[in-house]
């Protein structure tokens, strides 16, 4: 197996919002118990459903948690260069300085946390002027070059907010993210807002400055046809846990986890009218999540095991790890012609 | 016999002050006819902006058309003035929207809607009655009176919210369903199952969908006709397989070329849709005219075409 050197490694990790009223605790277990690497220089993707707890584990890694939501268990490392940080462990100065130097967030929604009334020129100030740490003349260059990079023109810094369009906006956020040249980037559904065409060049965009700057990219959907286009590997989450990890082409063309195989079939397709089947059921309720396997209440492939314990993450191939008891019969319910048989 | 007849309609929007009035064309001479006894699927599809959601609003009688006519069943929807007449259009015609979490007020439980559906459409006043009419509307989507009862926005899936949106519209047994981007808001997962119940809607139970989107992939699988918008013009309209197997319109190749493709996943292969086209889409907005062709589609052709 080829060796990658890990950005970020996360184990064991459990995130739960804990609710104490008059004397009623309430526990949420959003983040159960997660392990997972994150590589120099790829594009991770984290798929799942409403309430999968896909928004809460990616606060979680950008250290940006408030309570009542707490870090139970678990550890998480950066690795940037050579200087190693756990943001939990460590001063809140250590932290506040790979902020968006070293780690940036793209947000959920990014078409509307630019600030109204200020011009877009003092977001940038706001968040890039102090990390960069360069003399005011250098930073404005090194602004304009960027956004030149990026195809967007350096005079759509006068403008407010509202006078840009939503793709516009969201490549402005981007770019904000960005600026700074951060090893590590978060994106949080950056492009669910947006319309087909919009959408397409939003992508292609974030495609482009990870390449130019080998940066990381944890970019979370729910629509795995985003994923399909854009990441290198995938993980799935379902809820709170990861239920299947592994490179995107073998997670679409061989699935081992039979939620994966059925968020694969489900995708319409141009030039496809055969009959899709929705997945039956609702996502379970985290602060009271089935016994066993989570999924099982909604399996096709349940069996009594499944109800009673709760399956491992284990390695089933190359860098495809899968938390079943049966992913050996899960099959894959769609044909890629494009895929030949030697690459399964 | 002709259900709806829309009618070279076109909307203008005034914008600024009195000093600096300027309009706003959101729809422009948009005509189609749905037949009725034939139930279909009729997609409208277009970008943010191209007029669609106006189309609808105007469909349903929340706008008036500055232009042309909307006639429903022999009415023209424009001129329906009483309460009774407006209650009358509303049991025939159903709207569904985009964001069920925003549809529903979260602090009522969701049959509460259903229930005052049932009682200003239906004019039921028996409590077994209305159940009945609730429970059959719920039945009719996979869900039923037991489960939904009592229950509030947050309970509930987005899925199932919206399937229960869609039982509201149904309680009256309208004969068109105007469904206004009815899965973008809802989970990948869950989207087929609206999408299945909306085509189950029009198989089962004669039910004409009006289905307005972007997503081309679920117009593709299965729509009917579909007509195509940029800017509130009409690029091209007809068959739904025919235009999006063989799209003609430079502006409804791009928005093919921007659905991302799933073929072959994993490899990044991510271009930007070809620049000439998108170009030649943008540069064609609103010339020519329409032009009918051998397939049953109407292109708009710039020039005298």
């Amino acid at each position: 197996m080829a060796e990658y050197k890990n950005i970020l490694t996360v184990s064991g990790l459990k995130a739960y919002y804990k609710l104490d009223h008059f004397g009623i605790t309430r526990e949420v277990r959003a983040v159960d118990d997660i392990t997972l690497s994150i590589r120099e220089n790829e594009i991770y993707g984290i798929a799942g459903e409403s309430s999968s707890g896909k928004t809460t584990l990616i606060k979680v890694l950008a250290a940006a948690i408030r309570p009542p939501l707490r870090i139970v268990e678990g550890s998480m490392t950066y690795r940037f260069g050579d200087k190693v940080i756990d943001p939990y462990k460590a001063g809140k100065d250590e932290v506040d300085a790979i902020r968006w130097k070293n780690l940036s967030y793209v947000m959920q929604g990014s078409m509307s946390v630019l600030n109204p009334v200020r011009r877009i020129r003092k977001s940038f100030e706001d968040f890039a002027f102090r990390p960069m740490g360069l003399p005011t003349r250098e930073f404005w260059g090194r602004v304009e070059t960027h956004l030149k990079r990026l195809n967007l023109s350096p005079d759509t810094l006068n403008s407010y907010p509202h006078e840009l369009s939503g793709g516009m906006r969201q490549r402005m956020t981007i770019a904000l993210a960005t600026v700074c040249q951060p090893q590590f980037i978060i994106a949080d559904e950056p492009t669910t807002a947006l319309d087909v065409v919009v959408q397409k060049d939003v992508l292609v965009m974030l495609r482009d400055v990870q390449k130019q700057m080998g940066s990381s990219v944890v970019f979370v959907t729910h629509d795995m046809s985003v994923h399909a286009n854009m990441a290198d590997r995938i993980g799935i989450m379902y809820a709170g846990r990861l239920v299947e990890e592994g490179p995107t082409r073998t997670l679409f063309t061989a699935p081992k986890h039979p939620y994966t195989a059925h968020l694969v079939a489900s995708l319409p397709r141009i030039g496809d009218r055969s009959p899709k089947a929705a997945l039956e059921g609702r996502p379970p309720n985290l602060s009271d999540p089935p016994p066993g396997c989570r999924f099982h209440p909604r399996c096709p492939l349940a069996i009594d095991k499944c109800k009673v314990s709760v399956p491992p993450l284990e390695i089933v191939g190359e860098s495809h790890r899968s938390a079943c008891w049966r992913s050996d019969d899960v099959r894959p319910l769609t044909r890629f012609e494009g895929v030949r048989e030697e690459t399964l | 016999m002709t259900l709806l007849n829309v009618d070279k309609v076109g909307k203008r929007f005034p914008m600024g002050g009195i000093l600096s009035r300027r309009h706003v064309d959101a729809v422009v001479d948009v005509s189609f006819a749905l037949e009725a006894g034939r139930p279909e699927i009729l997609t409208i599809i277009g970008e943010s902006g191209s007029g669609k959601t106006t189309l609808a609003r105007m469909i349903l009688g929340l706008e008036t058309p500055t232009e042309g006519a909307i006639v429903f069943d022999g009415q023209s929807v424009a001129d329906i003035r009483s309460r009774a007449a407006r209650l009358d259009f509303m049991r025939r015609v159903q709207p569904v929207f985009q964001n069920p979490f925003e549809a529903f007020n979260p602090l009522k439980q969701v049959d509460r809607y259903l229930e005052a559906t049932a009682r200003t459409l239906l004019g039921l006043k028996d409590r077994t009655a209305i159940d009945a009419a609730m429970d059959d509307a719920l039945q009719k989507v996979g869900l039923s009176l037991r489960e939904i009862k009592g229950r509030f926005a947050h309970e509930l899936s987005g899925g199932q919210l919206q399937r229960v949106a869609i039982a509201r519209a149904l309680i009256p047994n309208p004969s068109l369903l105007i469904a206004d981007e009815p899965v973008s808001m809802v989970d990948a997962s869950l989207r087929m199952s609206i999408v299945n119940l909306l085509r189950d809607l029009r198989t089962n139970l004669n039910v004409t969908v009006i289905y307005i989107t972007h997503d081309l992939a679920t117009a593709y699988y299965f729509s009917d006709r579909i007509i195509i918008m940029q800017k509130g013009h009409v690029v091209e309209q007809g068959p739904a397989r025919v235009i999006l197997d063989t799209p003609e319109h430079p502006y409804s190749q791009l928005l093919k070329a921007s659905v991302l493709a799933i073929d072959n996943p994993g490899r990044g292969e991510l271009e930007l849709a070809d620049r000439s086209v998108a170009e030649l889409a943008w540069s064609q907005t609103g010339q020519g005219r329409l032009v009918e062709r051998a397939d049953g589609r109407s292109v708009r052709v710039a020039g005298s075409g």
